[in-house]
C-alpha cells in the first residue's frame, strides 16, 4: 500500500514543486500564444521572405526534440533550469500553436478576406476585425490540447535542475530512499492539473462541433 | 566553439551509432504500441461493457502524465516492486505504454469517424459484428488513421531523447557524451543532433502530409 506520511511529510517541497510546475507552464502558455500568434501571421502574410521565415522556424522547431532545446539554453547559453526550461517550453509550443492558428486562419473562407478588403478595410483590419473572430472558434480545442501537452512537457525541467515537480520528486526520493510512493504521489499531481484540462478541451470540443 | 574537432569521423559514427539506437527503440515501441493500442481502441469502440471502462481509466490516466514521469517510473520505481528491467527493454516499455494510451486514441476515433451506415448495412447483409469491423469498418478506418499514426511517429522519435534519464545510448545520450569531453563541442554536437532528427522527422511529416493529401 501507499505510504501516505511521504505526502504529508514533503507536503511543502511537493507543493513548492507544483507552484513552480503551474507558473513555468503558465508564463510558457502567455508567451508562446504569442510567439505562436506572430508566427503564424508571419506564414500568412502576403510577404514571400517572412512565409518563408514563418515556416523555416515551425518546421525546424516541432521535428527536434524539446530536450535539444533545452540543453541549448541551460548548457549553451547558461540560463538557470528554470528558464532555459521556460524558454525551450516557449519556443517548442509556439511551433504547435502557430501551426495550430494557421490552420485555423486558413479554414475561413476566402471569400471572407475578399469580401472585408473590397469594403475598404487594410488587410491588418480584416485580419483582426473579420478573420480572426472566426479563427477563434476552430483554435481553441487544438490549443487546448498544445496547454495540456505543455504541462506534461514541463516536466522537462527535471533534467536541467529547474525545481519543478519532477525535480522536487527527485528530491523527496533522494531524501526518503523511496522510488514508487514518491513518484506516484509527483503522478496524482500532475494529474490534478491535467484531468480537469482534457475534460474542459473535450467539452469545449462537442461544444463547437455542435454549433457548427 | 570548434566544429573541426567536434565533428571528427569518430565523433560521427558514435552519433550515427546512438542514432540506430534511437530509431530501433522508437520502431520497436511503434510497433508494440500499434498492437496493443488497436487492441485497447477497438475494445474501446465496441464498448465491451466493463472492460472499455477499466481500459479508459488507463488510457486517460497514462495520456495525461508526463512521458518523462513514466521513464523514470519505469526504470527505477518498478525494481521496489521486484520488476527491474535492464535499461533498452524499460524505455521500449515506458515508451510503449505511453504511445500504445496516445495510439488507441488515434484508432478509436479514426473508427468513429466511419460512418454508422457502414456498420448497419453490413449487419443487415448479414456479417456478424466481429466480421463487420474486420471486413468493413477496420480496411476504411486504417486508411483514415495512416497519417496520424505517422505523426505519432514523429513524436516517438522526439520522445525518445528523454530516455537520456535513464542513460539510454540514443542519440542525445552519445551527443552528451562527445560535449562532456570538452565545451568547445557543444554548440556544434546540438545541432548536429538537432539536425540529424529534423532531417528523419521532416521527412516523415511530409510522407504524412503526402499522404493526407491523397486522402482528401
Amino acid at each position: 500500500m501507499l505510504d501516505f506520511s511521504i505526502l504529508t511529510e514533503n507536503l511543502d517541497m511537493y507543493l513548492l514543486g507544483f507552484k513552480n510546475t503551474i507558473m513555468s507552464s503558465l508564463v510558457a502558455l502567455v508567451s508562446s500564444l504569442i510567439l505562436g500568434v506572430l508566427i503564424a501571421i508571419m506564414r500568412i502574410a502576403p510577404i514571400k521572405p517572412l512565409n518563408w521565415l514563418g515556416t523555416a522556424y515551425v518546421e525546424f522547431i516541432r521535428n527536434i526534440p524539446l530536450l535539444i532545446i533545452t540543453f541549448f539554453f541551460f548548457l549553451g547559453l547558461k540560463l538557470s533550469g528554470l528558464y532555459a526550461g521556460t524558454l525551450a517550453l516557449t519556443i517548442y509550443t509556439s511551433s504547435f500553436i502557430a501551426e495550430a492558428i494557421r490552420a485555423g486562419i486558413l479554414s475561413v473562407p476566402k471569400g471572407q478576406m475578399e469580401a472585408a478588403r473590397s469594403s475598404g478595410l487594410t488587410y491588418g483590419q480584416a485580419m483582426r476585425l473579420v478573420i480572426l473572430p472566426q479563427a477563434v472558434k476552430i483554435v481553441i480545442p487544438p490549443l487546448g490540447n498544445q496547454f495540456i501537452n505543455l504541462v506534461k512537457n514541463s516536466s522537462i525541467l527535471a533534467v536541467v535542475a529547474g525545481l519543478d515537480l519532477m525535480y522536487h520528486g527527485d528530491l523527496i526520493s533522494s531524501r526518503t530512499f523511496v522510488v514508487f510512493d514518491v513518484y506516484i504521489f509527483v503522478a496524482a499531481f500532475y494529474l490534478i492539473l491535467t484531468i480537469p484540462l482534457s475534460f474542459g478541451v473535450g467539452y469545449l470540443e462537442k461544444r463547437l462541433a455542435k454549433s457548427n | 566553439m570548434d566544429f573541426a574537432g567536434a565533428y571528427t569521423p569518430d565523433n560521427l559514427k558514435f552519433l550515427l551509432e546512438g542514432f540506430w539506437v534511437t530509431l530501433q527503440v522508437a520502431f520497436i515501441s511503434i510497433i508494440l504500441s500499434f498492437i496493443i493500442g488497436g487492441l485497447v481502441g477497438i475494445i474501446r469502440y465496441a464498448k465491451v461493457p466493463v472492460l472499455s471502462q477499466i481500459l479508459a481509466l488507463i488510457v486517460e490516466t497514462v495520456r495525461n502524465l508526463p512521458l518523462l514521469l513514466i521513464i523514470f517510473f519505469t526504470y527505477f520505481a518498478l525494481p521496489e516492486i521486484r520488476i527491474k528491467l535492464e535499461i533498452i527493454p524499460a524505455a521500449i516499455v515506458a515508451l510503449t505504454i505511453f504511445e500504445s494510451a496516445m495510439l488507441s486514441e488515434v484508432i478509436r476515433s479514426g473508427l468513429k469517424s466511419i460512418d454508422k451506415g457502414q456498420m448497419e448495412a453490413a449487419r443487415s447483409s448479414g456479417l456478424s459484428y466481429t466480421q463487420a469491423l474486420i471486413h468493413i469498418i477496420l480496411p476504411q478506418a486504417l486508411r483514415r488513421m495512416v497519417p496520424p499514426i505517422v505523426s505519432q511517429f514523429i513524436s516517438l522519435l522526439k520522445d525518445t531523447s528523454l530516455a537520456v534519464v535513464i542513460s539510454l545510448p540514443e542519440l542525445t545520450h552519445h551527443g552528451q557524451i562527445i560535449y562532456g569531453q570538452s565545451q568547445k563541442y557543444l554548440i556544434p554536437i546540438l545541432i548536429l543532433v538537432a539536425l540529424m532528427y529534423f532531417i528523419v522527422n521532416y521527412s516523415l511529416s511530409l510522407v504524412a502530409q503526402r499522404l493526407e493529401l491523397k486522402r482528401t
